[in-house]
Order: structure tokens, then sequence, then C-alpha cells
């Protein structure tokens, strides 16, 4: 074992291929992209979740006392864009994705490896330019940009952030448009689509999103830019311009960004569900095309957001009736996990503590849409603290568990080290109490009339305030563990074999970390999908060891 | 072992990435990028078209109007450029296949000429706008015919909006086309496309096509929403 051990530190692989700054920042290699966007995607969250400290702090007293009104503005603003496009857009499938896609299909890169380089400097540019709008000015419409405000009131820096938000969606679209012509053209013998894992299905769903929504958001931004700065009047009431098209054309993209958010997670729990009942994962064709089936409804339920804001009734009982139908897909993906748990082998390792996390809140935070689908009820909450407890349980409660389980599933793949597995268990454990200290307050809050986006409120609403407050600092530490014992792990880690888990699925197949060309042959598939009826049981693989 | 086990043969094959099995995947995956890209464009330019097509619809008045006083015959002559243009890259496609270089350099050349006529000639029909305050914003003012139904001053503004979003964003389109074709006839001249490797040729020649189409679908749309004689 020992001297196995030390032959795979001196193998050569894609980290230590080269060294430089310039071997990383010009590299083409999509593992290395991976990590580039790791690491600025964590600093992003960081920044955005430091924002979200502020607002609690600020809520923690019906007075507002810690900052005021208008920085409040700002604050929730910068939160709300720094989050949805700087980390809960691109978390997943830049990281995750990047990284595993081509292992997954038995590719040696992404079809395009420069576009995949180019995205991550679309996301850099697009990030610089709005931390430079958020320290000269800032930016107080909301993530939302909504016009007129945006585009005729607000005082602050629209144009430039606006922009930022823009190139930024060129790498949501670059990468898009890699994931789906690599999975159509670089498939390795033998894995046709019906041995697809799972998480390529939602990733190749979220990809089709990506594609065809940002495009939409681009030219919207565009116009609202053009508009502010170039006096253009598309959106412009006072010349007969129509708020309300904003309205649309923003969320054509923006509901499916939500989805463009969620997909890959319900991909990474596919994986870690299956993977730890040893079972092969129950009804595949089901949780295959549910993915598919939520990318097609999901372009239809947008006007959901806007059902208070002026629209025909019928319109409104369509866009109604289409948001109960975007459920049916989840919820066959929720039963079929749970099935697959039925009679397998469970073992409670970090990532399926995070995958039961992910189940259960988003859960939570599904049928909590259904109650803002419905029309009557919507009226009732709309823009109270309802609404922002249901979608930070879908995006923070299903992506961000997602996005922390598939990085503890993978973590060996990525760096060739074990975390350590009881600090995992504790984090994962943190991070599930914190975020629901923090976020369920909120329902009740929203559901007793709290509107949200205010500084201040009546007292009788203080003490869930406090409580979500002190949630959201539980919340933080749970976040922070897992970067610390992952840098720590890089170093002190114990070295990780192959298939530390003795998954199903290409990527364990191939050495840990892989080498740069990921595969020393090309692999031949001749099994099926997850095939875990054929491999031993977790822990008689432990007890080997 | 190594990490980069490239068989001997293909490393033989100029132009392949070392990440393709063959020239036929890499053709594929290049040609299928492409498309997909194009579809995005469609969502693209898309947004503005559905706008154009909901203001067209509240405000026929004011669009007929606005459209009236569009530069008719210089913007069929353009039109007349751009298809020269989408006909000399369909030849410069199958001039690369055959390997014909210099008929392949004097097409693509020809294209960026057309390219360029057809960016001058809108540059000259955007300085009429200036001249004629027909740019939205603090100056505009729309003189209305005394023939005409009374003019709205916002909602013609609104036209001439979308009018600079629309072409302006063609514009765009061009500009980097006309870079693009920049960097394909320098490849060509220095010979790098043989008939067995032009897929840059090919890819290059798509995103043409689809920036004359927009073209063709934005001047009726533009030019030709009410032309019939008035009074």
């Amino acid at each position: 074992m020992a001297t196995a051990v030390s032959i795979a530190a001196e193998r050569e692989h894609y980290l230590n291929k080269e060294y430089g700054i310039r071997s990383w920042l010009l590299t083409t290699d999509h593992k290395r992209i991976a990590l580039l966007y790791l690491a600025s995607i964590t600093f992003f969250f960081f920044i955005g979740g430091f924002f979200a400290l502020l607002i609690r702090l600020e809520l923690l007293t019906p007075a507002g006392d810690l900052v005021q009104a208008d920085t409040y503005n700002k604050l929730f603003t910068m939160h709300g864009v720094i989050m949805v496009f700087f980390f809960l857009i691109p978390a997943v499938p830049a990281v995750l994705g990047n990284f595993l896609v081509p292992l997954m299909i038995g590719a040696r890169d992404l079809a395009f490896p420069k576009i995949n380089l180019l995205s991550w400097y679309c996301y850099i540019a697009g990030g610089i330019l709005v931390l430079h709008a958020m320290l000269t000015g800032g930016l107080d419409t909301g993530w939302t940009f909504y016009t007129p405000f945006s585009t005729a009131f607000s005082n602050t820096a629209v144009v430039e952030a606006g922009l930022g938000v823009f190139i930024n969606g060129f790498s949501s679209i670059l990468t898009g448009l890699n994931f789906i012509v690599t999975i159509h053209r670089m498939r390795a013998p033998g894995l046709t689509w019906s041995r697809l894992p799972l998480f390529l299905w939602s990733h190749y769903a979220t990809s089709v999103i990506m594609l065809l929504g940002t495009p939409v958001i681009a030219i919207t931004l565009v116009l609202v830019v053009l508009e502010r700065a170039f006096h253009l009047g598309i959106f412009d009431p006072t010349r007969g311009g129509d708020p309300l098209l904003f309205q649309h054309l923003f969320w054509f993209y923006s509901h499916p960004a939500v989805y463009i958010m969620i997909l890959p997670s319900m991909g990474v729990v596919s994986e870690i569900v299956t993977c730890f009942s040893r079972k092969r994962v129950f009804g595949y064709y089901f949780v295959a095309m549910a993915s598919i089936g939520i990318a097609v409804i999901g372009f239809f339920v947008w006007a959901h957001h806007m059902f208070v804001a002026g629209m025909s009734l019928y319109a409104a009982l369509i866009f109604s009736i289409l948001s109960y139908l975007v459920a049916v897909p989840s919820a066959i993906k929720v039963f079929n996990w749970t099935a697959t748990l039925y009679k397998g082998s469970v073992s409670f390792s970090t990532p399926m503590l995070y995958a039961f996390g992910f189940i259960g809140l988003f859960t939570m935070g599904g049928l909590t849409g259904l109650f803002l689908a419905a029309l009557g009820i919507d009226v009732h909450v709309t823009d109270t603290y309802f609404v922002v407890a249901h979608f930070h349980y879908i995006m923070v409660g299903g992506t961000v568990m997602g996005y922390l389980g598939g990085m503890h599933y993978w973590w060996p793949k990525i760096s060739g080290r074990l975390y350590p597995e009881s600090w995992g268990r504790l984090a994962a454990l943190i991070v599930f109490l914190g975020f629901n200290l923090t976020f369920f307050p909120q329902f009740i809050l929203g559901y007793l009339g709290m509107p949200r986006r205010y500084w201040q409120y009546p007292p009788e609403f203080q003490v869930l305030n406090v409580l979500s407050t002190a949630g959201s600092t539980i919340l933080a530490v749970g976040y922070l563990l897992p970067m610390v014992y992952f840098l720590w792990s890089m170093r002190y880690g114990k070295l990780a074999d192959d298939n530390p888990w003795n998954a199903a699925g290409l990527e364990w197949k191939t050495t840990s970390p892989p080498p740069t060309f990921n595969f020393e042959e090309t692999p031949v598939v001749t099994w099926e999908a997850y095939n875990y009826n054929e491999l031993p049981a977790l822990e008689e693989v432990r007890v080997e060891r | 072992m190594s990490d980069s086990p490239a068989p001997l043969a293909l490393e033989h094959t100029p132009g392949l990435q070392h990440h393709f099995a063959d020239m036929e995947q890499q053709r594929n995956a290049s040609s299928l990028g492409m498309w997909i890209f194009l579809g995005t464009e469609i969502m693209f330019f898309g947004g503005m078209f559905l706008a154009y097509l909901v203001y067209r619809m509240w405000y026929f008045n004011e669009f007929a109007a606005g459209s009236r006083t569009l530069n008719l015959p210089i913007g069929a002559v353009n039109t007349a450029v751009l298809i020269c243009s989408s006909l000399t890259v369909a030849l410069s496609v199958r001039a690369a296949q055959l390997g014909k270089r210099m008929l392949l350099v004097t097409l693509l050349v020809l294209t960026i000429l057309f390219g360029l006529v057809f960016l001058g000639v809108k540059a000259y029909e955007w300085n009429e706008k200036f001249t004629e305050h027909h740019v939205p914003g603090y100056s505009f003012h729309f003189k209305q015919e005394s023939t005409e139904k009374p003019v709205d001053q916002g909602r013609a503004q609104i036209f001439f909006s979308l009018y600079f979003a629309m072409t302006g964003m063609h514009a765009l389109h061009m500009i980097i086309g006309v870079g693009i074709f920049g960097v394909i006839t320098w490849m060509a001249w220095r010979g790098r496309f043989t008939p067995e490797y032009h897929t840059p040729v090919e890819i290059a020649g798509l995103y043409w096509h689809f920036v004359d189409i927009v073209w063709i679908y934005l001047f009726p749309l533009l030019y030709l929403i009410d032309r019939r004689p008035h009074g």
C-alpha cells in the first residue's frame, strides 16, 4: 500500500504537470479551468454571503439602525446580483460540470477548450465590472433591474453593473454550448444515450436553458443600458413604452435561470444517492426525462412572477396551471431518489448527508412554490418574506446543498486527497440546521405580512427575525468549515485511491487526480449506467482497505 | 507511461486538435457548435423582434409614419449588396472545397468589401437620422406630413429606438463578421485550408449567412411597413 501511494504521489497528473501562473491562466485543460472557476466562484460566494450577513444584522432590530434605507437597498441588490449571476448559475456547471463532463463521457477534453477558457475570462470580466460598480456607487435596483426605476430614476451604477451581467452571460452561453456539443459528439464508444450518467442528462437540460434563455436577458439588459445611456425609449412609459414588456423579457430568462441553478444539483444528487445506496437509480429513464421536462416546461411559467403586475386574468390562469405542471417532473425526481433508497444499503457519508439535505429542503421549497403558483395565495404573499424563504429553500437549500455534496463526493478525484470525514459530517449538519433556522422563520414572517426589501419592520416581527439572524451566523460557520478543511486536505489529507467510493461511472476509472488527457486510452463502455449490483458494497471495500 | 498517448498517425493530420479522435469528429463538433450559437443569436435578436411586434401592433400609425422617412432606395441597394456578399461567401466555401487558393482569397476579399460597403451606407443613413432629429432623446422631433394622421412624438421615438437598436445590433454583428473574415482571408492567403480541412471557412460562412438573413427580415420590417401613397 505504501509503495502504491508513493507512486501515486510521483505520477504526473493535471495538477503537477506544469507549475506557474501562466500554466493556469492560459490553460485549456477543462480540469484546470474548473479549478479557476472554483476559486473565483468561492470568492464571489463569500462576498455575496458577506452582504447577506449585513442584511441579517440590520434586521436584528426593528429600527433601521445599522444602515440607512439607501444602503440597505444596495446591500440586498448586490447580494442578489452576485449570488444569482456569479455564484448560483455558474456554481455546479462551471466547476463540477467542467471537471466531470469530459471525464464522464470518456473524452480527453470539452469540444472547444479555448472557448472554455474564454468563458472563464467572460466571467471574470463581468465580475470585475460588477465589483467596480459596487465600489463606485453601488446598485439599488434589486437584482431584477426593473424599469423604469433602473432606466430613469436610480442614481447608481446601473450601466456598468448591467454590462457586467451582460458579459458574464457569455460565460453561461459558451459553457452550455461546449457541454451540448461535447455530449453529442464526443462520447466514448459504447456510451449510448441510455447509458449516460444522470449528471450529464441534467447538464444537457441545463445547457439547453442556458443557450435559449441567456441571450434574451442579454438583449434585455442591452436595451436597458441603451435606454439609460443613450435615451432610447423602448421601456419608457412617458413615451408609450411598456415596463411590463421588460418584466416579461426579464423573467423569460430569469425564471428558467432557477432551473439552471437547480438542475445540475439534481444531477449531483442522482449520482450520490445511487452510489451511497449501492443500488441502480430507480427509474433511470424517468429521472433523465424529468430533467428535459423541467427544462421545457420551465420556459412557459415565467409570468407567475408577475401575477400582481397587471396581466390578463386568463394569461394568469394559464401561467398558474403551467407552474403547477412543472412540479410534476420535480416530484418524479424526489420520489425516484426515495425509491432508490428503499432496500438499498445506505451509508451516511458526507455527500449523502448533503443529498438528504437537498431532498428535504428542495421538497419544502418546491411545495411552497405550489402555494405561490396558486393565484389567490400569491396575491396575499407577493413580495413578502414568504417568497424570500421559498426561493432560498430552492436556491440555497437546493443548489448549494447539491454543490457542496458534489464537491465532497468528487473532491478525491479533483485533488487526489480525502477530506476529513467527521469534519465533513459535522459541517453538513451545521449547514442543515443553520439553514433551517435562518429561513424557516421567514415563511412565517411572510405569511404574517412582513414585506421584503425593507430595512425596518414593526416590533412584533422581532423574535422571528432574531431567530433568522442567529441562523445565518450558524450557516456562515457551516460554509466556512468545508473551505477550511478542503484547503487543509490539499496538503495534509490522506491520499485518495482512484475510486474511494467504489462508485460506478467513467470518472472513477481513471486515476485520482486524472492525467491531463484524462484517460490512458479511450475507454469502451460495455455496461449500463449505475451497475451497482455488479459492484461490491461500500463497507466491504472499506474493510479491505 | 506517457500522459498523452496520441497515436502517431493522428499527429500528422494538419489542423486536427489533440482531443478529437479524427477530422470527421472535429468537423462535426465545429459545425454543430456554430449552429447552436446561431440558435442563441436567434433568441438574442428575438427579444427585439418581440418588442417590435408588440409596439407595431399598438402604435401602427407612428411606426408607418416613421418607416416612410427611412431612405428606401438606399436601403434596397444595401440589401442587394448584402445578398451579393452571401453569394461570394457561398462561392468561397466551394473554392475552399476545391482547394483553389487564389479564387478563395479573391472571394473572401470581395465579401469583406461588400460588408464594408454595407457598413458605410448604414453609417450614411444613421447620419441622416441625426440631421433629421430622428435620434431618440431630448432633441428628437418628428416632423409630420400634413396628409398623415396625427403622430405621437413619444411613440415615434419608440419606432426610432427600435430602429437604432436593431440596425445597431445588426451592424455590430457585421463588424464582427468583417473581423472574422479578415482572419479567414489571412489564413487562406497563408495556404492553411485544403480540401480536407476548411472548417473555419464553412462555419464563418454560416455566421455570415445568418447575419445576412437577419437583415433580410429587418429590411421589410423597418422600411416597408406602409408605403402606400397617402392623400
